[in-house]
């Protein structure tokens, strides 16, 4: 699996790479849209979460928005993200949120780098009970069924 | 960001090179798009720092205005490869962050309580019998807080009547009533040019 990282919107207007290079660059499927995939075949129970399988990850910055993330954590499934970080390359967030948020800068970082800066570009998402692999290709998944799965 | 910049902005966006017909593939034009958008944020705090998904994002118009309109993140979902292509190079050029999953939306299963908005151009169900309903009821399922859609002004009751009664609305609104002006793009179309009355709709969902 290769990491690439990337800086943000500071440095983009000085390193203008070619349109084919910058449209790369940009392709991403982060986890916080992971949270919300689940597999779709016809008569499937165990549905979530996809396991990740990554074959490329980008780390591309974005901004820090923590009122943003505080509102998250409720709504997040928190092993399925734990899960698939770890799966990504950084096993730093940790098992559970802690009880009191208010200064904890830290951890709000790991959690925004969990859910927000971690890009898979390309892989699979695997569905857990029936092993079917959904492709990940220039970062995005691709949940079609096939006629026999509906 | 002012209205007039918004529309500016989504104007120079890249729209579909080969239409597919049976999809009802039209642009969402920077008129409406910025219109939407902009009502769904001022009038109602639905856009900034909220989890947005642009369901039939097709070029993703109402993505990028979703993104200039600083949404927390966005999520654009479309059947279309090549439109998810062409979406991919808009967000590029308009250097905003833009997520998307190419999918059925009729038959997508999105899990939990993130997404708080939905905004959509959904097709009219003029090819595909129903689509406009397939949308709508899709939608509901997904948004926490609020759902904003196009549909054709004649099908004003049915909608109203389906969204209340089968789509667990708390309520549903015409915010207001756009032309809708469609270029000539498939080669069955006899004028230059035609305008569809459309409604804005903006559906909230009952807490579940």
């Amino acid at each position: 699996m290769s990491i690439r990282v990337l800086k943000s919107s500071a440095t983009k207007t000085h390193l203008r790479l070619p349109r084919c290079e910058r449209a790369r660059e940009r392709e991403k499927m982060r986890l916080i849209v992971h949270n919300m995939l689940s597999c779709n075949i016809r008569g499937v129970v165990n549905k979530f979460p996809l396991r990740i399988e990554p074959e490329k990850v980008i780390v591309k910055e974005v901004d820090f928005n923590p009122d943003f993330l505080k509102h998250m954590i409720a709504k997040i499934d928190w092993k399925a993200l734990v899960d698939g970080a770890r799966s990504m390359g950084y096993p730093e967030l940790p098992d559970h949120p802690p009880t009191t948020l208010e200064s904890d800068e830290s951890f709000l970082r790991k959690f925004h780098h969990s859910l927000l800066e971690l890009n898979l570009e390309e892989g699979s998402l695997v569905c857990p009970e029936t092993g079917r692999k959904f492709s990940v290709n220039k970062g995005i998944p691709n949940m079609l069924l096939h006629e026999d799965e509906v | 960001m002012k209205l007039k910049q918004l529309e500016g902005l989504l104007g120079d966006l890249e729209q579909f090179s080969n239409p597919k017909v049976e999809l009802e593939q039209y642009p969402t034009g920077p008129h409406i798009a910025s219109r939407m958008l902009f009502t769904a944020e001022n009038s109602y705090g639905d856009i900034t720092d909220k989890v947005v998904a642009d369901f039939g994002c097709g070029c993703g118009t109402l993505s990028a205005a979703a993104a200039l309109l600083d949404a927390a993140s966005v999520i654009g979902f479309d059947i279309d490869p090549q439109s998810l292509e062409t979406a991919t190079l808009n967000a590029e050029e308009l250097e905003v962050e833009i997520d998307f999953v190419q999918c059925d939306i009729t038959k997508l299963e999105l899990k939990g309580q993130i997404v708080n908005t939905v905004v959509m151009n959904p097709p009219f169900g003029t090819r595909k019998k129903g689509a406009d309903m397939e949308f709508l009821s899709a939608a509901m399922k997904v948004a926490s807080d609020a759902v904003y859609s196009l549909h054709k002004t004649s099908t004003r009751e049915h909608i109203k009547r389906a969204a209340l009664r089968d789509f667990n609305a708390k309520s549903a609104e015409v915010l207001c009533e756009l032309r809708y002006d469609l270029p000539k793009l498939y080669k069955f179309h006899k004028r230059k040019e035609v305008d569809i009355a459309v409604d804005l709709w903006r559906f909230e969902p009952r807490q579940n």
